[in-house]
């Protein structure tokens, strides 16, 4: 079989009826309004997008392509400010922004230029596509490092403060707190890896096969692809832990650790039965 | 005793609404007890001598040099300082009697020097074994013999003992002075206790609201 099969409009009622079906059911869960906003954005965001593929894909433009990858990565910063509601010290949101835009920027261009050789460059096609995965799992990583290099450095300060009253440097005060962020935050791209092909089919490796690549060729990119997400997260993640925990200390060698003021965190609630 | 000429002289410091000294001199005679009730900023003064904070006016000097103009990290060396809480490194008990020198980037003693540091501290320990299932007095002391072990010019003692036992507390403190003594380290301890300020203590700093009371030898 070559190409792939078009979905006709009406068939794609369907699945949305399949949904709604579904949605019916679980009605009584409480989070009904929840699911019908994220199915109308869901849906609104990929028309929108695919009308702006359809364009850059019909007349490739360097200023355009490289204002949806800026976008893309704005967009990844602000989500990743929004996810983890912690305060950051000063200097640590331009580490991550940093951390981002180089990690990022390095893996894609290498990938394009190097394993791919796309030419133009910028061919939106591979561009676009192959930017947003490497952005998006980089987004991940870096929440998820950030999460973990707070929570390590606030939940440790009398030991990092123990340390620098003995004389510590800073590094070695702090160091090991950033190296377990950025164990924890390629875990899950580690763990991917480790799972692919057995546990489950990739969705870039699938969506090729669909629309009729065979599957070596889709292998081929998988791989290349795995390859290219773990080394941006990777980088990403190396970048922000390694300059981010000294964002902790000032110019004196003293830890600084931002006041929860701004976000308290919840007590549990306990649910005590009185008699 | 003749009072040597004071390593800090802290002159017009004020930190937050903590501290308010108008001038004080620290450190000429080999033990200063900073004595005061909680909240009177003791802490915070002891803090200052190695910068683990900065005043936000006023100058501190030590050995007539003003605090900013040394390295920290390089200070904090010289003027070791021990928390209310004895902290535990990752490790045994030689890795966290070991961890200041590798702070410092020093060879490491045999096991033998480590053995008489902890038995001129009281303490019988296997260096193999893990300081957790040690008690609140032996981590005390351990952590004492990690700081002494450094061989520093002055030595902060941040109420070590607060945690423990009356007696455990004066036998921690006189292991302190003892070993400062034997290695020409100078102790400035912070404590509540009028009993062990005035037996090791050759000088009395009185804090109260953040404001010296009294500073008598």
């Amino acid at each position: 079989m070559n190409g792939i099969i078009e979905i006709e409009v009406i068939r794609l009622f369907a699945a949305y009826l399949l949904a709604l079906g579904v949605l019916f059911l679980a009605r009584k869960t409480g989070a009904v309004s929840e699911i019908l906003v994220s199915l109308l954005r869901m849906s609104i965001q990929l028309v929108l997008v695919g009308f702006l593929l359809e364009h850059l894909l019909e007349r490739p433009n360097l200023v355009l392509t490289l204002l949806v990858f800026l976008a893309m990565e704005a967009f990844a910063v602000h989500n990743i400010f929004r996810r983890v509601p912690l305060p950051t010290p000063p200097g640590l949101k331009r580490v991550i922004i940093a951390s981002m835009v180089i990690g990022t920027v390095g893996s894609v261009g290498f990938f394009l230029v190097v394993i791919v050789g796309v030419e133009p460059w910028y061919a939106p096609r591979y561009f676009i596509p192959l930017g947003g995965m490497l952005i998006g799992n980089s987004m991940t990583g870096i929440s998820l490092g950030f999460e973990r290099l707070a929570v390590g450095i606030r939940d440790n300060s009398t030991k990092i403060e123990g340390a620098l009253m003995l004389g510590a440097s800073v590094r070695d005060a702090a160091h090991d707190y950033a190296v377990s962020a950025f164990r924890a935050a390629i875990m899950p791209t580690v763990n991917a890896m480790m799972g692919m092909g057995v546990v489950f089919l990739p969705g870039m490796m699938t969506g090729q096969i669909l629309s009729g690549s065979s599957p070596v060729t889709a292998i081929r990119y998988q791989i290349a692809i795995m390859l290219g997400i773990f080394a941006a997260v990777a980088l990403t993640v190396y970048l922000m832990t390694e300059f981010g925990y000294r964002c902790y200390f000032n110019h004196a060698a003293q830890l600084q650790v931002p006041s929860t003021e701004s976000t308290p965190r919840k007590a549990p609630k306990l649910d005590v039965k009185r008699k | 005793m003749i009072a040597a000429a004071p390593l800090f002289r802290l002159v017009a410091v004020r930190y937050k609404t903590i501290l308010d000294i108008p001038q004080l001199q620290l450190g000429a005679l080999p033990v200063t007890a900073l004595l005061g009730p909680s909240g009177s900023g003791k802490t915070t003064l002891l803090k200052l001598l190695n910068r683990l904070l900065s005043p936000d006016s006023g100058a501190v000097t030590y050995k007539e040099q003003e605090l900013g103009s040394y390295d920290p990290v390089e200070l904090r060396r010289r003027v070791v300082m021990l928390g209310q809480t004895a902290v535990m490194f990752p490790g045994s008990v030689r890795d966290n009697i070991l961890a200041g020198l590798r702070f410092h980037g020093r060879a490491a003693p045999d096991d033998n020097e480590l053995n008489t540091r902890l038995v001129a501290m009281g303490l019988r320990l296997e260096l193999d074994r893990l300081p957790e299932s040690l008690s609140g007095g032996e981590r005390a002391r351990l952590a004492l013999a990690r700081a002494l072990l450094l061989e520093p010019e002055v030595l902060l003692l941040d109420e070590p003992t607060s945690s423990l036992d009356e007696a455990t507390a004066n036998r921690v403190v006189k292991h302190a002075v003892e070993g400062a003594a034997q290695q020409a380290t100078k102790v400035v301890m912070v404590t509540h206790s009028e009993m062990i300020a005035t037996e090791y203590a050759q000088t009395i700093v009185r804090l109260r609201d953040g404001r010296v009371q009294d500073g008598r030898l």
